[in-house]
């Protein structure tokens, strides 16, 4: 049996009254791409802040590799996010670090590495997601595909064995939706991590997912592979499949 | 939903008002303990701190000398000139340095630093909370406690009182070339005033104030940008909240610290 890299039991969550999830159970198995779709405002980036821990439910249970991170403080949650990187949707790169100080970051907060072991770290890093050369520029200096690219190399910096993606392909153009797309899978197979990804973009989410969960309602809907979702006689993904294919 | 009349409507708005400035003053108590928690606890790091020093302090020394200068100037003329009615417009200097070094001097560099610096400040960590880069610190696992709010807050507390006491300084200066030039107060004669009646206390006491002063407007400048909401509409309310609320701190906090150091000055 493979191993649970996430389970969500039960999660409920409000904001000012509007009640975002309503008892969401998922599921995500080590080592598996999992999408979870849904329109704006189904709670999807709610579902990827409440895993890393910068959300709490008002309810439920977060398993992250068995441990339920729910109760922990701030200071113990530092220990459970060095096993996950995020790629936030605007990539979210510090505006007054350049593009190495912002994946150094990580390193030097986490590691005793010396200048010397960071700055390769950092080149390999940079490599991984085809942007090498790019060191010294500042998060400004850089386009909108690029800037992912850089968030996604901060966020694998320490080699985390989950990585979230919110977002990742929204705002970019064919071109960069297929490079980020194949990074997403490539770094999958290079690094073998557990791969969460929250998007609307049906046609990415079909072709880069082991499976795909569907969030309505504030529960998940259907979960299956892209063909079993296809195929899925549920009125909520009939309705999503027919708005957006 | 029933209508609420006049008096039970007021009572209703008046009693939401209070219980959300609890809550915030609840807040703004939270953030406090953890700032200093965060900077009495290793490690330390000083670059951060010397670059918000650099910041708030250095790039604050032209606006705070000229204010300071033209406050000396004015206050020396309307002395001078009330002073001289009564045959003893010598004492000028005096009335100038004490002016400055226990008043003028802390309150005005407050004001324009809380102006200037507080909203600085909110707008840095407001924009920086709308484009996610505060969940980002926190999801790479860092204490954005201790990488944002705590090097504010301790330099404003640190520069705070050295910009005092270059405006103290210009502010007498300006003082003694208007004394001169207007009221053929000669210089020694006012310098000697001065050396003469102004204490060690009333510099402490100007001085000490404005360590308190830092710490309100560095942290009002932190927890506004913390607390923003609404994208980049959000972060224009902030700003002008830290504005107006570190200068009304500032002013009513003056008052309680000037009966403090009194206080203080009778005991020791």
């Amino acid at each position: 049996m493979t191993a649970r890299a996430i389970e969500l039991c039960r999660l409920y969550k409000a904001f000012n009254g509007n009640q975002v999830l309503q008892g969401l159970d998922l599921a995500i198995e080590a080592g598996e791409i999992l999408t979870i779709l849904g329109g704006s405002g189904t709670g999807k980036s709610v579902l990827l802040k409440l895993i890393i821990g910068l959300l709490k439910p008002d309810a439920g249970q977060v398993l992250v590799e068995g441990e339920d991170i729910v109760p922990l403080q701030e200071e113990e949650l530092l220990k459970v996010r060095r096993k996950v990187g995020m790629l936030f949707q605007g990539a979210a790169l510090f505006d007054s670090l350049s593009v190495k100080e912002n994946v150094a970051f990580p390193l030097r907060e986490h590691t005793r590495m010396t200048e010397a072991e960071i700055r390769d770290r950092v080149a390999e890093v940079l490599a991984l997601v085809g942007m090498s050369g790019v060191e010294e520029k500042l998060p400004s200096e850089l386009s909108g595909g690029m800037r992912k690219r850089v968030g996604l190399a901060r966020a694998v910096a320490l080699t985390p064995r989950i990585v979230l993606y919110d977002e990742p392909t929204t705002g970019l153009d064919p071109r960069n939706v297929d490079k980020i797309n194949e990074l997403i899978t490539d770094l999958r197979a290079k690094l073998h991590v557990t791969s969460v990804v929250v998007t609307h973009d049906i046609q990415s989410a079909l072709r880069i997912s082991d499976r795909v969960a569907l969030i309505s309602e504030g529960r998940i809907a259907e979960t299956g592979t892209p063909a079993e979702i296809t195929q899925a006689e549920h009125s909520a993904v009939q309705e999503f499949l027919a708005g957006h294919l | 939903m029933k209508a609420t009349g006049f008096p039970q409507g007021l009572f209703l708005v008046l009693g939401g008002r209070a219980t959300e400035l609890l809550g915030q003053l609840g807040d703004v108590a939270l953030l406090t303990g953890r700032t200093f928690y965060y900077a009495l606890k290793p490690p330390y790091e000083l670059r951060p701190l010397l670059q918000q020093m650099d910041h708030i302090g250095v790039k604050s020394l032209s606006i705070c000398g000229i204010a300071a200068v033209f406050t000396g100037l004015v206050l020396a003329l309307q002395t001078s000139y009330g002073l001289a009615r009564f045959g003893a417009k010598a004492y000028v200097g005096i009335v100038v340095s004490l002016s400055m070094v226990r008043e003028l001097g802390p309150v005005l560099t407050a004001l324009l630093v809380g102006g200037r610096v507080g909203s600085g400040i909110t707008a840095e960590i407001g924009a920086m909370k709308v484009t996610e880069q505060i969940d980002a610190m926190r999801a790479l696992g860092a204490n954005y406690i201790k990488k944002l709010v705590v090097p504010r807050v301790l330099s404003t507390m640190l520069v705070l009182p050295l910009l005092t006491v270059l405006a103290d300084v210009l502010g007498i200066m300006g003082g003694m070339i208007i004394s001169q030039y207007e009221f053929h107060v000669e210089s020694h004669l006012y310098m000697n005033t001065i050396w003469r009646n102004l204490r060690l206390a009333d510099l402490l006491s100007g001085l000490g104030k404005t360590v308190v002063f830092g710490f309100l407007i560095g942290i009002v400048g932190c927890y506004n940008g913390l607390e923003v909401s609404g994208g980049t509409e959000g972060i224009g309310r902030a700003t002008t909240a830290t504005v107006v609320t570190s200068a009304i701190l500032v002013l009513i906090s003056d008052f309680f610290l000037t009966k403090f150091f009194w206080w203080l000055e009778i005991l020791v």
